[in-house]
């Protein structure tokens, strides 16, 4: 308070009214932190209110609702049918957990795949090496999602790259396009930047004094990879783990164009209740499951440190 | 559900616009003898692709009915737009066969007389008054173009060569079978059981009572260990079908005719049991603001002409029997390959999409409709 009143007076020359309003306004806010603060967010936090919490809101109103069978229109009766719907119905159930499952295998197979390589990149890499490594790592984010999930149609297909080679090679053929496994390939190379950047981030923290004193102390190198790089490491992957499998969780477009025949996703269901159905209550009543799985998920990984992370 | 055929018509586009917009102008004086004057304007809810200006643009030439065109992407949308705002915002909609019912019993669309329509005597007996826009012998629309779902299969790895739809629950071709991913698919296999099981009583295979729903979903979960993948697009199953994916499947003759041009051995057919299809129908609402030129519009694209230039733009078949001639002179062949000039007992196999409702006709209202149907194929699908 003190020093913002001398610079008050002490700079406040004889000049034009402007400046000196200006910086009485200055001092006002410097005086007043939290009015500095509020409207230094006023925006962020208005958008986040009435746009992002408010749709969340409707959303969820509006899965207690119900729609009329012959005239489709939404009928504004309170109930918990399509909540009761959700939770009784097998068939909904095993969807929420193929999505999940997958969304795990996904996560999984991206921390083995994305821990070696972010690794290399930070640690052994020279700094051109590294910087070329990163160019590729986004490189395919460079493209459109559609056409890399084509792509990957095309590879997998039963006449398509995979198998060609596979013939080529004298090696049996395999059937895994329009499958689960297909998709769970696709999602991992698709979502695997998102693991490797915070990962990468992660390792590069880790200051080098920490492995010399490991080393110092007589502990080898896999002991050291063991009790000092990856416990430092953990908070990066959990944060690449929110990305992945959040991420996985939420797509459709992937199910719809690579799954097979039993390889819906909350997403499809969810797509398929609003765009042919026209039932948004109970596409809203679905949309809360991915929404309860991520809100546990993100409390786990705040438990182990990964916001510190991103 | 219609929104399924966007690919089909983007890929027509490119290859039949071209040689469409030469073909040559044939008179049509006297489409317009029963009408007064236009009111000037036009406004229509169309799928896309009904209303091209290769067929507008001469319309607006000689009727003086400016046209504004809004289009929707799903049957759902349609219907919604029609109601908007009490509905009378627009003049017309070019609905599908799952949609027209729920217009005519909302009472959106009014009648229309078909004699004023020069060229409804023309049209296939069967679309003249179809039970998708003719109800208790009122007419809520005047027929437009139609499709049907054919069984379509590869002649070198599917043989005998199939004539029933059981072929499609064959585990013979387990992991080789591709269907549409489509609730109204339903209607397909309640087509197949309707022959195969006489006891379940099947009549319509869009009205359907507890028990006859329950063997027909019960026939379809049979069938999903067998599917390789429910298509939602057309070019999806064209690329199944080239890749070696699928063997065989439910299409739609775009299809057929797409993948013999790309040299893929393949056929298709109508089954013995009959196939379902879609008509659609330009219907105009009740509180439509120009009644007159909505039904200009009609008489308009009965016209051979705009028939024949419209399937072949869209990839469907023309309801005026005198298109087919004309599709011709388009694309060599192509009347023979949309079954322009089948004869009457074709069309009569068909069984065109409609509605289900809990309405059964029989004066019980115990059937399932298009909610159940919806939550039925999820299930289905797992």
């Amino acid at each position: 308070m003190a020093a913002g009143l001398d610079a008050d007076q002490g700079l406040a020359a004889p000049s034009e009214a402007a400046p000196r309003a200006r910086r009485r306004l200055g001092s006002f806010l410097w005086r007043h932190r939290w009015l500095r603060a509020l409207a230094l967010l006023a925006l962020p936090v208005g958008a986040f209110l009435f746009v992002y919490l408010a749709a969340l809101g409707a959303l969820f109103v509006s899965a207690f609702w119900s729609v009329d069978p012959f005239t489709s229109e939404v009928v504004r009766t309170w109930g918990l049918d399509n909540f009761r719907q959700v939770w009784e119905s097998e068939v909904y159930r095993r969807i929420a957990f193929r999505t999940v499952g997958i969304a795990a295998a996904v996560t999984v197979t991206d921390a083995l795949i994305a821990f070696p390589f972010a690794y290399f990149m930070a640690r052994i890499a020279s700094p051109r090496t590294r910087a070329l490594l990163f160019v590729l790592v986004m490189l395919p984010l460079w493209s459109s999602y559609l056409v890399r999930v084509y792509a990957w149609r095309l590879i997998l297909a039963h006449d398509g790259a995979l198998n060609w080679s596979l013939a080529k090679l004298q090696l049996p053929t395999v059937g895994v396009g329009y499958s689960n496994t297909a998709m769970w390939i696709v999602f991992s190379y698709i979502w695997l930047p998102f693991m490797i950047l915070p990962v990468y981030a992660a390792l590069e923290r880790i200051p080098h004094s920490y492995l010399e004193a490991s080393r110092d102390l007589g502990a080898r190198g896999w002991t050291t990879l063991r009790r000092v790089v990856l416990p430092l490491a953990l908070p990066g992957v959990v944060a690449g783990s929110i990305f992945t499998f959040s991420l996985t969780l939420g797509d459709y477009v992937t199910p719809a164009l690579v799954g097979g025949a039993g390889s819906q996703f909350i997403g499809n269901v969810v797509f398929e209740s609003v765009g042919i159905a026209n039932n948004v209550p109970f596409a809203a009543a679905y949309a809360t499951v991915p929404l309860l799985i991520m809100g546990v998920y993100l409390v786990v990984a705040r438990r182990l440190g990964a916001f510190e992370a991103l | 559900m219609r929104r399924f055929r966007i690919a089909a018509f983007v890929a027509l586009t490119v290859a039949l616009a071209v040689p469409a917009a030469g073909a040559g102008e044939a008179s049509n004086s006297g489409v317009f003898a029963k009408f007064g004057k236009g009111e000037g304007q036009l406004t229509m809810i169309a799928w896309e692709g009904y209303a091209q200006d290769q067929w507008v643009k001469p319309f607006v030439q000689q009727t003086g009915c400016k046209v504004k065109r809004t289009y929707a992407g799903s049957s759902d949308q349609m219907v919604t737009l029609m109601r908007k705002g009490g509905g009378g915002q627009y003049d017309l909609v070019s609905a599908s066969g799952d949609a027209s019912l729920r217009l005519i019993y909302g009472d959106d669309v009014a009648t229309v007389d078909p004699s004023k329509i020069p060229d409804y005597k023309n049209f296939f007996q069967t679309f003249q008054s179809p039970p998708n826009n003719t109800v208790d012998g009122k007419h809520y629309g005047i027929s437009l173009q139609w499709g049907p779902n054919t069984l379509l299969y590869n002649t070198k790895k599917v043989k005998p060569a199939p004539n029933s739809w059981a072929a499609l629950y064959d585990s013979k071709y387990k992991g080789k079978v591709t269907v549409p991913d489509n609730p109204i698919q339903i209607a397909d296999a309640a087509l197949y059981l309707s022959k195969k099981q006489p006891s379940l009583g099947i009549k319509d295979p869009y009205e359907l009572n507890q028990k006859q729903f329950d063997a027909v979903v019960a026939l379809l979960k049979k069938q999903r260990p067998l599917v390789k993948k429910y298509w939602a697009l057309a070019g999806d199953e064209i690329s199944l079908f080239k890749n070696g994916d699928a063997v065989i499947g439910a299409s739609w003759p775009y299809q057929t005719n797409t993948l013999r041009a790309a040299k893929v051995p393949v056929r298709d057919l109508i089954p013995r049991e009959g196939a379902t299809g879609w008509l659609d129908t330009w219907m105009m609402s009740s509180k439509a603001k120009h009644p007159t030129c909505a039904q200009m519009w009609m008489a308009w694209v009965s016209t051979p002409k705009v028939q024949a230039q419209q399937a072949i733009y869209f990839g469907e078949t023309p309801v005026n029997r005198k298109a087919c001639a004309l599709m011709n002179k388009i694309t060599k062949g192509s009347c023979a390959q949309y079954h322009a000039n089948a004869p009457e007992s074709y069309y009569r196999s068909i069984k065109f999409w409609k509605t289900p409702i809990a309405d059964c006709g029989n004066g019980q209202k115990n059937c399932m409709d298009y909610t159940k149907w919806q939550q039925a194929w999820t299930q289905i699908k797992g």
